[in-house]
């Protein structure tokens, strides 16, 4: 018994070290595309300036997402020329966009949501599109990177100040993130803190979405790999496999619904915290 | 300034590990991706967003629209069914009042023509008494005179033989006076 328990911590050592690469290398951004038994796509080296620019698996399917949400998106378009009634698909992207423009924009925004609701829509559009791909066999996740997270969330922080400048005017704006009359050394430690939370925000935006992407897939490849550590057991395999496979199926359900959470939650924060510069409370 | 602080991060992390890491930078991918979803955006906005808002925007509208009429025609129709009903019930009261009316007037016509028939009749009848009493007074005059001829002639006729008519005549009248005295009492 104690040599069997022995033996499996081995071998689960011994490979993860080289199944340790194969789920990073799934997760992580590469320079090509690998189709594993077909082959492999090896991305064009860019650089720009001395900064290396070049084309890498997320961005291809950045991309991808981008040009299959156009073409969604127009062939609403084009159904809405046909007729009002919306019928099928359309109307179930007719629902998602009542529901962003109903459920999470008009009640944080409030009366200036006209302006914002196309940047919030593509956001929750595009961070849908990219969910749902990852979850596509041989595809990757692109918000599954910090990078792309990140720059999301770039683009939030910028609609968030965009918003409350825009609102209140510049001085106006930045003097509204101090409450008003607080004594002299409590404002020493509040004016810090404030402009760190206007950082924060988006930050936490990008690590949330990024984190909870990542995690799933990682869980999914370890059950996954759960296959092949136990292979060389003779009839483990047979235990190992329906349990795996049935777990794996259970966190790709749940992938499911946490691409459209996560896509949600971005969304919703991102409106909220620009109702919140509109709206400065203090 | 969030890159930044991202970079920051990830030398961080990659101090610590010196292979890549899952918390990596990549500029490449950071300046993709802002060319990426803000070429996206800018087709979105203009092909897809705006037209997609518009129509739903104007369905809305028309929905409004058509319930607000529908309220609108549904008021109109409550206060046409008002009016009539009111008029319906002007035109009863009118009747009514017309029957009434008429009723009343046939009521005091009947009484009318009674009164009259009454005071007619009333005057006929006083009218024929009064004639009946004339001739009476007539037949009695007439029939006076006569008994008064026929006893003359018939006492002419008994007396002829023995008295002188005119010296007979006045003791007669005298009778006669006396017994019409008589009568009239």
């Amino acid at each position: 018994m104690n040599n069997f328990t022995t033996t499996i911590s081995d071998t689960i050592q011994k490979t993860s070290s080289n199944q340790n690469d194969w789920i990073y290398r799934h997760v992580l951004d590469s320079k090509e595309i690998s189709f594993e038994p077909m082959g492999t796509i090896h991305l064009p080296q860019i650089n720009l300036f001395g900064i290396d620019i070049s084309i890498t698996k997320h961005v291809i399917y950045l991309w991808v997402a981008s040009i299959i949400l156009i073409f969604l998106l127009l062939y609403v378009v084009k159904s809405y020329k046909r007729s009002q009634i919306p019928k099928g698909f359309t109307n179930l992207i007719e629902i998602i966009i009542i529901f962003v423009r109903d459920e999470i924009v008009k009640p944080t925004i409030g009366k200036y949501y006209k302006r914002l609701l196309p940047y919030l829509l593509t956001v929750f559009f595009l961070i849908i599109t990219l969910n749902i791909i990852g979850l596509i066999p041989y595809s990757s996740t692109p918000t599954a990177n910090i990078s792309v997270t990140g720059t999301l969330a770039i683009f939030s922080f910028i609609a968030i100040q965009a918003g409350g400048i825009i609102k209140h005017g510049f001085v106006q704006y930045f003097k509204g993130l101090v409450p008003k009359g607080v004594n002299l050394f409590i404002a020493i430690i509040i004016i810090p803190i404030e402009i760190l939370s206007q950082f924060i925000k988006p930050f936490a935006l990008a690590i949330r979405l990024f984190a909870n992407m990542t995690a799933g897939h990682i869980a999914l490849l370890v059950l996954l790999s759960l296959i092949f550590l136990f292979k060389q057991y003779l009839f483990a395999e047979i235990f190992v496999i329906p349990i795996s496979v049935l777990f794996s199926l259970f966190i790709t359900m749940l992938e499911i619904l946490v691409a459209l959470i996560q896509a949600y939650i971005f969304t919703m924060l991102t409106s909220l915290f620009i109702g919140l510069a509109i709206y400065q409370e203090h | 300034m969030i890159a930044a602080i991202f970079s920051y991060l990830a030398v961080i992390l990659q101090e610590e590990e010196s292979t890549t890491g899952i918390l990596d930078i990549n500029f490449g991918v950071i300046f993709w991706t802002s060319i990426t979803f803000i070429l996206l955006l800018i087709v979105l906005k203009k092909f897809a967003w705006k037209p997609i808002l518009k129509s739903l925007e104007n369905r809305e509208d028309f929905i409004k629209d058509s319930l607000e009429k529908a309220e609108k025609a549904k008021e109109e129709a409550e206060k046409l069914a008002n009016i009539s009903n009111e008029k319906i019930k002007n035109v009863e009261t009118e009747a009514k009042e017309i029957i009434a009316q008429g009723r009343e007037y046939s009521e005091k016509l009947k009484k009318q023509i009674l009164d009259d028939t009454k005071n007619e009749t009333k005057k006929m009848l006083e009218d024929a008494k009064i004639e009946i009493e004339k001739l009476k007074i007539d037949a009695y005059t007439q029939m006076k005179d006569q008994i008064a001829l026929l006893a003359i002639e018939s006492a002419e006729k008994v007396i002829k033989e023995k008295l002188d008519k005119e010296a007979h005549t006045q003791i007669i009248n005298k009778y006669i006076k006396n017994m019409s005295g008589k009568l009239n009492e």
